[in-house]
């Protein structure tokens, strides 16, 4: 897909001049285009360029039309590949089958999710934690949750972000009007404040260093750097948030992926359901990229300055903005954490780790400083010196594998290349042998 | 040592009815002020019992945008008030014409394509991950073709989402605040509460029953539910539905042309929402991309929502036309796409493998089945109204009866109506101070409850 390119002139009354790739249905040969008299919306001209896994697409495209015959390995976006365990789609199915029948036909849902699921979220993951199913709202993932914080935050909050991070936080910042301007030499937007996360403080930000900002982004397991977060780090981030009266985003879609008993909720630290959010996803731990269910929790205990509780309007929005996830993906969600479906899932993510395992053991081969891969289906490799992006493009050319350049993520993620450990383990194995020849 | 207590200048009330009155927001910092206990000679430890605690307050402001709204999401309120009605009855036969949510169980021919779908993401060759976030290939080709065939557009036109109440949100972050916008008087919620959230509107006056900020359009039956766009602000966005919901309306050729030219000359953009569109039974348009030059005014947004009982499911699209520009010359469509891919991850694929199904010829016919046994209730609940001498509009076009209550508040008919025969209708002013005086009956329900409400309706209106 591909769209037209239009030479953008700014539109005058009297001499309105775009040229219109225009397709033979459509009114062809017009040269005279209407302009309406809506001013774009200016944060999104704040955005330098497309998303950054569309651009990933788009260069592996590129590659692949001038390459037709290459045997491209992608371990770029973070794309499941294992077939969703039976169990699984089986009560999706079923469930499918049912809204034929009279009985099993459902219309709307709740918005905030079936309570059903929502019981077995707090049930499976926030056991001890005190939160309760109301607490849980399900969602079409954490993508769009993100966004959807965003909107409940407004444009006057002041953000904080891991640097690397997922990009959605920095974009939807953006979006919404809270970043600010781009500084175009550092490459960061001046109301957005970047804790940086490097080997030098072990992927945790020195928080004596950070200013106060009203909401923080964490990620842990982070993507991309891989690490997570300890108790001791995590218990210092609350108090940091307590301290300054913040908001923590905390993002645990990896947390299935821990194998060293960090804490998978930010809810295990005390006093956090005072201070948190946590956002989390069926994507990464049941093969739902396409599926699409995540869950979002807001603790009744979280309030604004002025009292009112977060997740009122949290509420309101999902039941504006939002008409809740859809019930098929919802009965799939609640088989995906019976005893039998929970099992699956971890067998996949073991097979995921060990494809990890596979790839870490590859890049310490050659001698060259690689993190992550421990408790997130992500390696980050340090090419001291190098510009994220060209090596990106190298490794794309001369090994026919997609990854994703540092530099995607944030400015401190520039000399790093994010490997994603998705795949079937044959195409983990050729891309080992590919890189080790290469590299 | 003195023992000091931090106060917070700001008023803490635990009774939820508080919040929806105005407070001031300003502080986005709670001072923390050190005041020593006068009264205390010796420092003593105590305990604080759990309530006499101040409960912990983040410093962030909330945000004054959804401040604004003065009560929650129409339809949710109107579940609160049937669900306590339940609680009042608990043996009563409660029959739901309030929301507008599909009843009947969804064809085989479109249930079948989505099972397996289901069982193809256990397999090698079958399982996909992410999905191209504007929709896949087949969906938006099968949307152009059945919907947009001879109208000039195409499959890069279309986005697949989740369905319409979630892009009408992402085209409002698409616009942002610093954008007007008009709407019909009455009209969905979702298009004024969205507005409200991203900031658009100034503060609810009570008095009118407006935000500030907002143009309404009134439309009555006096004007045959088409606003004087003679009497009508400029605004940069204009939302309009047709069929309409909640009146049923259906704009005409006529009206559609005039409304373009009017977009036309003022620069506005319009977002037509056509959710209904198969409901029509006149020949007026069913998309307004069939009025020329609408494709450099207007962007379109529709569900399977109705058509195909998906209400659960999640599948609609939102047309964009390349030709749509921002006064700069940008594509809309351009940041309409950066806003899918950024805030957004794609409709479930499952349910796109429902929607393709639903696309198919067989899956035309079944879907047609089903709006038809919808508008066939439709009919049932016009007759009745009409032979108890109500004012009845809509029904015609749209699987909503507009019932005319001259001088009642539309909120004690709902009320009424719900305690005497325990039927969930919707209060039109919760569609706007137009939709006073006029109660919301929406069609959906199985052919038994249907005809026992309208009994209902005969007993209490007789």
């Amino acid at each position: 897909m591909s769209y037209s390119q239009f030479l953008s002139h700014v539109c005058m009354p009297h001499a309105v001049f775009l040229q219109l790739k225009t397709s033979s249905k459509s009114n062809a040969g017009s040269r005279l285009g209407h302009c309406s008299k809506v001013p774009r919306n200016v944060n999104l001209e704040k955005l330098r360029s497309g998303y950054l896994f569309p651009e990933i697409s788009r260069h592996e495209f590129e590659h692949l039309q001038k390459n037709p015959n290459a045997s491209l390995i992608r371990l770029g976006i973070g794309d499941t590949t294992h077939p969703i365990p039976d169990t699984i789609t089986q009560a999706m199915a079923e469930h499918v089958r049912g809204l034929s029948t009279i009985q099993g036909y459902r219309g709307y849902g709740a918005e905030q999710g079936n309570m059903a699921l929502r019981k077995a979220i707090a049930g499976k993951f926030y056991q001890d934690m005190g939160i309760k199913a109301d607490e849980i709202f399900v969602s079409d993932g954490a993508q769009c949750d993100i966004s959807r914080l965003q909107l409940l935050l407004g444009p006057n909050v002041t953000v904080a972000v891991q640097d690397p991070s997922f990009p959605a936080y920095i974009d939807s910042s953006v979006v919404v009007g809270q970043a600010g301007e781009l500084e175009e030499e550092t490459g960061k937007y001046r109301n957005i404040t970047y804790m940086n996360c490097g080997p030098e403080n072990n992927f945790f930000p020195d928080l004596s260093t950070i200013p106060r900002t009203n909401v923080i982004f964490f990620c842990s397991p982070n993507n991309p750097t891989g690490h997570a977060a300890s108790w001791q780090q995590l218990k210092q981030l609350v108090e940091f948030a307590k301290a300054n009266g913040s908001i923590i985003v905390y993002d645990s879609a990896y947390a299935a992926y821990i194998r060293d008993g960090s804490p998978r909720s930010i809810f295990e630290i005390p006093g956090a359901k005072e201070v948190a959010i946590e956002i989390s996803s069926f994507s990464k731990f049941a093969g739902f990229t396409g599926v699409r269910l995540g869950w979002t929790v807001v603790p009744e205990e979280l309030k604004y300055s002025n009292g009112f509780p977060v997740i009122k309007d949290f509420n309101r929005i999902v039941c504006t903005c939002f008409n809740g996830a859809s019930n098929i993906a919802q009965a799939g969600g609640l088989a995906c954490l019976s005893t039998h479906g929970y099992q699956a899932l971890h067998n996949v993510i073991d097979y995921y780790m060990e494809n990890a395992k596979i790839l870490v053991d590859g890049f310490e081969s050659l001698d060259l400083n690689v993190y992550g891969g421990k408790n997130a289906p992500y390696i980050w490799v340090h090419f001291p010196g190098s510009n994220s992006w060209n090596v990106f493009r190298e490794i794309l050319e001369k090994t026919n594998i997609v990854t994703v350049p540092g530099r995607g993520f944030g400015p401190a993620g520039e000399e790093y290349i994010r490997i994603s450990a998705f795949g079937q383990r044959e195409h983990i194995l050729e891309a080992s042998r590919r890189l080790k020849v290469y590299l | 040592m003195s023992l000091t207590n931090n106060l917070s200048t700001s008023m803490i009330s635990s009774s939820s009815s508080a919040f929806l009155a105005p407070t001031s927001f300003n502080a986005s910092r709670t001072q923390s002020v050190s005041v020593p206990l006068k009264s205390l000679n010796i420092v003593k430890c105590v305990a604080t019992p759990q309530e006499q605690q101040i409960a912990y307050k983040t410093k962030v402001s909330r945000n004054a945008n959804i401040a604004k709204l003065q009560a929650g999401y129409l339809f949710p309120e109107v579940a609160r008030r049937r669900a306590a009605h339940l609680l009042k009855y608990p043996n009563a036969q409660v029959i739901s014409l309030g929301i507008g949510d599909t009843t009947e169980p969804i064809p085989d021919v479109i249930t079948s394509a989505m099972a397996k779908r289901s069982h193809a993401l256990s397999t090698l060759e079958g399982y996909s991950g992410y999905g191209a976030e504007q929709g896949e290939k087949a969906v938006r080709a099968a949307l152009a073709s059945t919907f947009y065939g001879n109208l000039g557009i195409e499959e890069d036109d279309i986005f697949v989402s989740d369905g319409a109440k979630c892009d009408i949100s992402r085209l409002q972050v698409v616009f942002g605040s610093d954008v007007t916008m008009a709407v019909q008087d009455p009209s969905y919620p979702a298009y004024v509460d969205s507005s409200v959230i991203m900031g658009q509107t100034g503060q609810f006056q009570k008095d009118v029953e407006k935000y500030a900020n907002i143009e309404y359009m009134r439309c009555t039956p006096e004007n045959g539910f088409f606003p004087d766009l003679s009497t009508v602000a400029r605004t940069d966005i204009i939302f309009f539905c047709s069929p309409n919901n909640p009146t049923g309306a259906a704009a005409t050729r006529e009206q559609l042309t005039r409304l373009v030219q009017f977009a036309k000359d003022n620069g506005s953009i319009i977002v037509y929402d056509s959710a209904y569109a198969l409901y029509m039974s006149d020949n007026n348009p069913r998309s307004i991309f069939e009025i020329p030059g609408a494709k450099e005014v207007a962007i379109e947004t529709a569900s399977f929502s109705k058509y195909a009982g998906f209400t659960g499911v999640r599948l609609g699209w939102t047309v964009v036309p390349k030709q749509l520009l921002f006064s700069d010359g940008f594509p809309v469509a351009k940041d309409f796409n950066r806003i899918v891919c950024t805030c957004f991850n794609g409709a479930s694929n499952i349910s796109q493998a429902g929607g393709l199904a639903c696309l198919s010829p067989e899956g035309l016919e079944a879907m047609k089945e089903v709006i038809g046994f919808y508008k066939e209730n439709t009919k049932i609940i016009v007759e009745t109204f009409n032979s108890l001498g109500f004012k009845v509009y809509g029904g015609q076009n749209a699987p909503y009866v507009w019932v005319h209550f001259p001088g009642r508040n539309s909120w004690d008919v709902f009320s009424e109506i719900l305690e005497k025969t325990h039927i969930v209708t919707t209060p039109g002013s919760g569609f706007g101070p137009g939709g006073e005086g006029f109660i919301r009956v929406s069609a959906f329900g199985h052919r038994e409850n249907v005809l026992e409400a309208c009994r209902r309706f005969q007993q209490l209106y007789n």
